[in-house]
């Protein structure tokens, strides 16, 4: 897993669908792992592969003309099964931003987790990327973390968008929560003396 | 300004709330299954961390196990593995697990609350979604990733931001053939399922007070399906009543005590929420879902609604799902002739959904044409429907009662429906490919369900009771 995350200028894969569920992200089926690699291969698989796994010729991964490591997609995105194998399996096929115009909560933090930027838009600006992209497929799109604004490099169009402060510093510098949770201990023995119950 | 009942269980656990970083919140208990925790042992491992608080972690086995033959070692060589991992892992951690011959193996979150391991105004996660269903014992109850898992593992604590507030209160009484999935199928057709996104949800009123607790469990279950991070009930007689006497709950004094303070948690009459939805029990109609998504739903005598009733950029995404479903807009899905009908899954596989199915479909035979699985959510509903003589009611009515776990919801296991096949499910998700590849979905309740393995087409089961 790549950390550290540095300012992006990359092309777009475009998937103007909404409510993407994390079962579409990843079906069910492949969750049987038991490391955090290899789930790119199974990105999306009812969507770009058929039953006798030939890859559909009408969907965005399988068509050549749309690379990049920005996924954009309808608003809704992630929503369903809190399934981690799904920010895994976008970060292994080698996304590092999604864009849309809303995120379910869950898919949110897993991607956070996984240092995956979601970027949250406007309604307005994700179609602005849509147009973009279906006029010329290899429109550049930069991410600016650090100065927290996505601009569609053609038109110079450009939105703000927001992250908290302590996951912004952790995706710039790669550290986990759990980094930060281990060094509560004394807080946390501290807390545990003030509850009389397990509850 | 009074507080609500979320968030006096919420700033209870906080542990640390330094500027700038989100909430550091203690979990008072942690639920883990096979799917989503062996990278985070894994993770453990790595950091050479052990887990933090080992007793307040409690394993079972569900979402991949067989339904058939559970004597058996597990067939498919991935999900055994799996499973033999969890098993590894609870042991090299210190962990206790319910695993495949326990007898209080099942669906964790079927066996949480029979297990009387779920308590009012606890901190509950659990690496599922539907980890929702234990805020109906006025819990603060929610899902979370595997890096998560690995944060309550290593430090019984949790990074979150603190969601909003939001309180749903559903009015009146339900009226005949009208059950707690219908509520909750009606609140998310209503909303959609993202209407929740970044709340925590109360659901209050009449029709809510009125539900058993398992019936509660259902609504809670589905907090997730409009995208809220979980859903609470304030606890009352009925959770009392219910949670007295359960293998793991408190006893004696301790009881008293807990008892005491459970009846304070409830939300002040002058607490103000960030959204009050209100709804009337008597508009409620049995439901069913016809898309792809659970706000896809309508009552089970309505149409699948025309184009034009969809917003412009909405229709893309309701003709893509219309389409997977083979079903045309504006049509009526009564009379659709079904092909499986699957009762179980975290959402309604508890006794009182068999009891309700077992007393509907007694002296009935299911229809020729459809294949009809029930699984139990545990080994314990097993046992109790077996000894109240529900499993020859089945039996007699041609339906499969297998055994416990996730099954025909997310069809890890062998329990897919084929291609193509329409499968009325009591279950909370109908996304494509849920219940197999091309498999088609419609959800409903466990009467709804019943009916429709009776009749073999979707019926309105108010003409039947």
């Amino acid at each position: 897993m790549d950390k550290k995350f540095a300012n992006l200028v990359s092309s777009v894969v475009p998937l103007p669908i909404e409510n993407i569920d994390t079962d579409q992200i990843i079906p069910a089926r492949f969750l049987k792992a038991t490391t955090r690699e290899g789930f790119g291969e199974n990105l999306f698989r009812d969507w770009r592969f058929d039953e006798n796994n030939e890859p559909k010729a009408d969907f965005v991964l399988n068509n050549e003309t749309y690379k990049g490591r920005i996924l954009v997609a309808g608003k809704n995105f992630g929503c369903g099964s809190s399934r981690e194998h799904a920010a895994w399996a976008i970060g292994d096929f080698g996304f590092k931003v999604v864009v849309s115009s809303f995120f379910a909560d869950i898919f949110k933090n897993n991607a956070l987790n996984n240092f995956i930027l979601p970027v949250q838009v406007s309604e307005d600006f994700l179609a602005k990327i849509f147009r973009a992209v279906e006029k010329v497929p290899t429109t550049a799109i930069e991410v600016n973390l650090e100065e927290q604004f996505i601009e569609i490099k053609a038109t110079g169009e450009k939105e703000h968008f927001d992250i908290n402060p302590y996951k912004k510093t952790c995706l710039l510098n790669g550290y986990d929560d759990i980094d930060y949770l281990l060094s509560l201990r004394n807080e946390i023995e501290a807390y545990e003396t003030t509850r009389p119950f397990n509850f | 300004m009074g507080n609500t009942l979320f968030d006096k269980i919420w700033d209870g656990h906080i542990v640390a709330s330094r500027s700038g970083h989100p909430d550091a919140v203690y979990i008072n208990t942690h639920f883990i299954h096979e799917v989503t925790s062996p990278q985070a042992f894994d993770g453990l491992r790595k950091r050479g961390v052990p887990v933090f608080r080992p007793g307040k972690t409690r394993a079972t086995a569900d979402h991949n196990v067989p339904t058939l033959d559970q004597h058996l070692p597990i067939k498919e060589a991935l999900s055994r593995k799996q499973v033999e991992m969890l098993t590894a892992n609870t042991a090299e951690f210190g962990v206790e697990l319910y695993g495949l011959g326990h007898p209080y193996q099942g669906i964790v979150h079927v066996i949480g609350p029979e297990l009387g391991i779920t308590l009012p105004g606890m901190t509950i996660v659990c690496g599922d979604s539907h980890t929702s269903t234990h805020g109906a014992f006025g819990a603060v109850a929610f899902g979370i990733g595997t890096s998560e898992v690995e944060q309550v593992l290593a430090t019984q604590c949790i990074l979150q931001y603190k969601p909003k507030r939001m309180r749903i209160t559903v009015n009146g009484q339900l009226k005949k053939g009208v059950v707690s999935k219908d509520i909750i199928l009606y609140i998310i057709s209503k909303i959609s399922a993202a209407g929740g996104t970044g709340y925590f949800v109360e659901y209050a009123g009449e029709a809510i007070r009125s539900l058993s607790m398992e019936a509660r469990m259902t609504i809670c279950n589905m907090s997730i399906e409009m995208g809220a991070r979980g859903g609470l009930i304030a606890p009352d007689e009925t959770t009392f009543e219910y949670i007295k006497g359960r293998e793991f709950a408190p006893r004696g004094e301790e009881w008293d005590k807990s008892l005491a303070f459970w009846k304070t948690l409830r939300t002040d009459d002058d607490a103000v929420f960030d959204s009050e939805l209100v709804f009337d029990a008597a508009d409620i109609e049995p439901q069913i879902t016809y898309g792809t998504n659970p706000g896809m739903g309508m009552g089970v005598t309505g149409n699948i609604p025309a184009l034009a009733e969809i917003e412009e950029k909405e229709q893309l995404s309701f003709s893509k799902s219309l389409q997977y479903m083979d079903l045309q807009p504006g049509t009526q899905l009564l009379g659709k002739k079904v092909d499986y009908v699957f009762i179980g899954s975290c959402t309604n596989s508890r006794i009182e959904d068999l009891r309700m199915v077992a007393e509907f479909v007694k002296g009935k035979k299911k229809s020729d044409d459809v294949t009809v699985w029930i699984v139990p959510g545990s080994k314990q509903v097993e046992a109790q429907a077996i000894a109240e003589g529900i499993d020859k009611i089945f039996e007699d009515a041609g339906f499969q009662l297998r055994q416990p776990g996730c099954s025909a919801c997310l069809a890890m296991n062998e329990d897919k429906i084929p291609a193509g096949k329409y499968c009325v499910a009591t279950s909370n998700r109908n996304f494509e490919g849920r219940q197999g590849p091309n498999a088609r979905t419609f959800l409903a309740s466990p009467l709804t369900a019943a009916a429709a393995a009776i009749t073999g087409k979707v019926t309105d089961v108010r003409a039947m009771i």
